[in-house]
Formats: structure tokens, C-alpha cells, sequence
């Protein structure tokens, strides 16, 4: 007996055994989270704002809990009432007091397609019928926007993610922020405020809305309608980074540009400095390189025409001009000398010859001249009869003579 | 596009849109060669005067931070992020 009483086994507490259970529920990951589909019964929203029910099917039930702040969400799209097939996520775990396990639920959808997601196709599929959607809607970007509004949370890390990519890629910019709330029921209102405050006062040549990222349940602002009109009615074009890798939110199909993060949006808002710079020194060698062929092209065509230029410069032909009256000049001159000596030497042969005439001349080498009485020069023998008082002039006075003779054939 | 003759506005009143737009097409304009000398060289000395707007521009520039509030621009320092709790 002592043996047997020596050898039993432990007497677990009620505490330490559910405890035991709870933790070999926590370690199975199946019950850690999980999609469980059943009817919905005795639902119940406490006073304490948390919702208690029960799903079962025809074989089983599984109570349920679902905490304050789910329940506020799930206000939003959808509460089920008994009855409802519903899907629920969530997981398992043991309430240790009540000595039973729970569905502790964080999401609620009517079975088939989700509420939210039926609801989405929906809108989705009046806005495309709508063309909000259109290609042909989007605007070009701006290459190098000057102001870039942002509607997102002034707290959130989406802020902080867009400032630090403009501010290394392209700190040229100014940002005008447009504070928003973008989850909860406000948000929807307060991102169609943002959007238009930000046109209407703000003037931005682009839009960046953006939220970090979240659930598909966060996001759920971006899938609203009046955001979604609200985005494509936006003067400035809208790029959107609503942090969700693979879902498009309706307000992602509406905008000009989608990025899948507040970053990339960024990104995509704003070309990347250095790239500009790289661009720059291109540009630079181009204008230095045309600069110089202008100049080189310039400095041969006006060679060339400096020749032509020198041959026809006014200059050049006046002084020609001044040679040629220099010249002339000088064969005036020589004309007029020539000339001068011309009628000089003229000159001097005839008064040579005048010389030769002066009969006194003739009388200074001996020759007389004889005239009559009446001044009559006498030439021939008849003219001075025999007895006539003839004159004779020589070269120093005169004779008065009478002839006293004729000869006929005087003696040379 | 520079061929009007209006004398161009000073460079530092360019955005940078401005002067890398005006710059890229006084390159090309310089580049037709089609220019009298005197005006090739006011084109060139342009270009280089818009060339240093977009490098300071891009250089110097510090991203400028508002917060519109009400339909007015107000400061908006990083810092103050903090303690922008519950916009």
C-alpha cells in the first residue's frame, strides 16, 4: 500500500490543468489563426462593448468573442444577426475561468464573397462603367514638379518615408501637407477635404496620397467612393501609395499614378537628382561643344572674309584712290612742265627769229639800209634815179648820199 | 523659342523647369548654327548662366516643408512631427 501511495501520480489544481490545456492550445499553430464558417446565434454586443455569440452547424458549436475595438470596426461594414452564415478569423484559445475554449474573432464577413470585398467589386464596377477609371483620364506628371501636395497622417511614418525620398531626391521641391486622417470612419470625409482644400489653396502641381501599411480592413478609407470621385476630380494629378503590396485600393485605379508604398510614390513624384546633374553635364558639353563649332565656323567663314573684306573695305579704296590722285598729280605736274619748256623753247625761237628780223641787227654786221627821200626803202636801182638824195642808215647813225651811178649786176 | 526679342528674365527668378527647359532649348538653337555670330555668343552665355541656375538649384536646394491649415500655408518643420498628435 505504501508502495502504491508512495508512487501515485501528481493531484494536478484545476489552474495548473487548464493552464496546461491553454498552452498546448497556444502551441498548435492551426488554432493561432484561422477562417471558421458557422451560423451565427445569441449574439450579443455587452455593455462593455465587446460582442459574445455562438457559430454552429448542424453537429457542433464554438462560442465566440469578439473584443470592443473589432467590434467598432466591424460596425462599419457589417454585423451579423442570428441567423447570418458567416466566416469569422480568428483564433482559438482557452478562457481559463469560464473552463472552456473560445473563438476569439477579429473579423466578420457573410459567407461566400466578403462583405467588403462584394462591396468593392461593386463600386469598382460602377466607377469603371462610369470611365473613372479611363487610361485616357490619367495626366501626364509634371517632369519637375515645383510644389507637391501630400494628404496623408502628419504622424504616420508615411509622412516621414515621403519627406526623407523628396529631400534626397529632390529637395528643389516645396511640400505643402494636408493633414488627413486615413483610417477610421472619418477618414474618407477627411481625405475628399484634404484633396480639395489642397487644389483649391494650395495650388500643387501633383498629389501624393499615401497611409503606410495595414490590413486590407485599413485601407479601407482608399476603397471609399466619394475618395475614389474624389481623386479623379483632383485639379493636380494624384499618385497614390497606400502601403499594400498586391491590393489596389478603387482609389489606386482612380489616380494617375499608383505606387505600392509612401516611398515609391515619392519616387515616382520626382526625378532623382543626381540623374539631373548627369543630364546637366550633357547639356553642358553640348552648349560648350556648339559654342565652339559656331565660333570655329565663324572664325573660318571670317578669314575668308577678311580677304574679300580688305579688298573692298572703303578704306582700301580711298587709299587707292589717294594713289591714283597722286599719281595723276604727278603727270599733271610733269605735263605742265613739259608744257612750260614747250612754250619756252617756242618762246626763245621766235624771239631768236624776232632777233634775226631787227634790221638793225642786220646793220650792227655791217649791212646798210638805203631808203629815199621819202622813206621809201630802196631795193632796186630804179628807184633812186641818178642825182637823188638817197638815205643811208647804218648801224650807228646815218649818210646822206646822192647817187651817182646805176649798176645793174652788182658783185655779190 | 529664343529667336523673340525680349530681353530674357534674370536666371534667379527661374524655377528649375524654367531654366532646364529654356536651357535645353538654347542648346538646340545654338546647335542649328543658324545664328549671327553676336547672337550665338548671347545664346552661349545664356546657356551657361541657366546651366549654373539648375546646379545651384539642385544643389543648394533644401526640401521647403507647409502645412496647409485652414487654407493657409503654415511652417511645417520635421520636428514638429511629434507633436502633431491626433491631426
Amino acid at each position: 500500500m505504501l508502495f502504491e501511495e508512495f508512487f501515485r501520480p501528481p493531484v494536478w489544481t484545476i489552474a495548473d490543468l487548464t493552464r496546461y490545456i491553454r498552452d498546448l492550445v497556444a502551441g498548435d499553430d492551426n488554432l493561432r489563426e484561422l477562417w471558421v464558417q458557422g451560423e451565427v446565434s445569441n449574439f450579443k454586443v455587452a455593455s462593455s462593448g465587446h460582442a459574445y455569440f455562438t457559430l454552429k452547424d448542424g453537429k457542433a458549436q464554438l462560442p465566440c468573442v469578439m473584443w470592443k475595438p473589432q467590434v467598432l470596426r466591424q460596425q462599419r461594414h457589417f454585423l451579423p444577426r442570428n441567423g447570418d452564415a458567416v466566416e469569422a478569423h480568428g483564433h482559438i484559445d482557452v478562457y481559463e475561468a469560464g473552463g472552456r475554449y473560445q473563438f476569439y474573432a477579429d473579423v466578420l464577413r457573410p459567407v461566400g464573397e466578403g462583405a467588403l470585398y462584394r462591396e468593392f467589386q461593386r463600386l469598382k464596377a460602377k466607377l469603371e462603367a462610369e470611365g473613372l477609371f479611363d487610361e485616357a483620364r490619367k495626366r501626364p506628371l509634371p517632369r519637375f514638379p515645383q510644389r507637391i501636395g501630400v494628404v496623408t497622417s502628419a504622424t504616420g511614418a508615411a509622412l516621414r518615408d515621403i519627406l526623407n525620398t523628396l529631400r534626397r531626391r529632390y529637395p528643389l521641391a516645396e511640400v505643402v501637407l494636408a493633414p488627413a486622417l486615413v483610417q477610421g470612419q472619418e477618414a474618407p470625409a477627411a481625405i475628399v477635404e484634404a484633396l480639395r482644400a489642397l487644389n483649391a489653396h494650395a495650388r500643387p502641381d501633383l498629389i501624393i496620397l499615401a497611409r503606410g501599411g495595414g490590413s486590407l480592413e485599413d485601407l479601407w478609407a482608399f476603397n471609399d467612393e466619394a475618395v475614389a470621385r474624389a481623386v479623379a476630380a483632383s485639379e493636380a494629378p494624384v499618385i497614390t501609395g497606400v502601403g499594400h503590396q498586391t491590393d489596389f485600393t478603387l482609389a489606386d485605379y482612380a489616380a494617375d499614378l499608383r505606387a505600392p508604398t509612401p516611398t515609391g510614390a515619392a519616387e515616382q513624384a520626382v526625378p532623382h537628382r543626381d540623374d539631373l546633374l548627369m543630364v546637366l553635364r550633357g547639356l553642358e558639353t553640348r552648349l560648350n561643344r556648339a559654342a565652339m563649332a559656331a565660333l570655329a565656323s565663324r572664325r573660318a567663314a571670317l578669314t575668308a572674309l577678311e580677304v574679300r573684306l580688305q579688298r573692298h573695305a572703303p578704306l582700301y579704296r580711298l587709299f587707292s584712290q589717294a594713289q591714283r590722285l597722286d599719281e595723276l598729280t604727278r603727270q599733271m605736274d610733269t605735263a605742265a612742265q613739259h608744257a612750260f619748256a614747250l612754250r619756252r623753247m617756242r618762246l626763245e625761237g621766235l624771239a631768236q627769229r624776232l632777233e634775226a628780223l631787227n634790221p638793225l641787227a642786220v646793220l650792227q654786221r655791217g649791212y646798210a639800209l638805203v631808203t629815199d627821200a621819202k622813206g621809201q626803202v630802196v631795193r632796186q636801182p630804179a628807184q633812186a634815179p641818178v642825182d637823188a638824195e638817197i638815205r643811208v642808215r647804218l648801224a650807228e647813225g646815218g649818210l646822206r648820199a646822192r647817187v651817182t651811178a646805176h649798176e645793174n649786176d652788182p658783185a655779190r | 523659342m529664343m529667336a523673340d526679342k525680349t530681353t530674357p528674365p534674370p536666371v534667379e527668378t527661374l524655377t528649375y523647369e524654367q531654366a532646364f527647359g529654356e536651357l535645353e532649348a538654347v542648346v538646340a538653337a545654338l546647335e542649328q548654327q543658324e545664328h549671327p555670330l553676336e547672337e550665338a555668343l548671347a545664346l552661349y552665355a545664356r546657356g551657361q548662366a541657366l546651366l549654373q541656375r539648375c546646379r545651384r538649384l539642385l544643389e543648394e536646394a533644401e526640401l521647403k516643408v507647409q502645412r496647409l491649415s485652414g487654407g493657409a500655408l503654415q511652417p511645417f518643420a520635421a520636428d514638429d512631427e511629434a507633436a502633431e498628435e491626433g491631426a
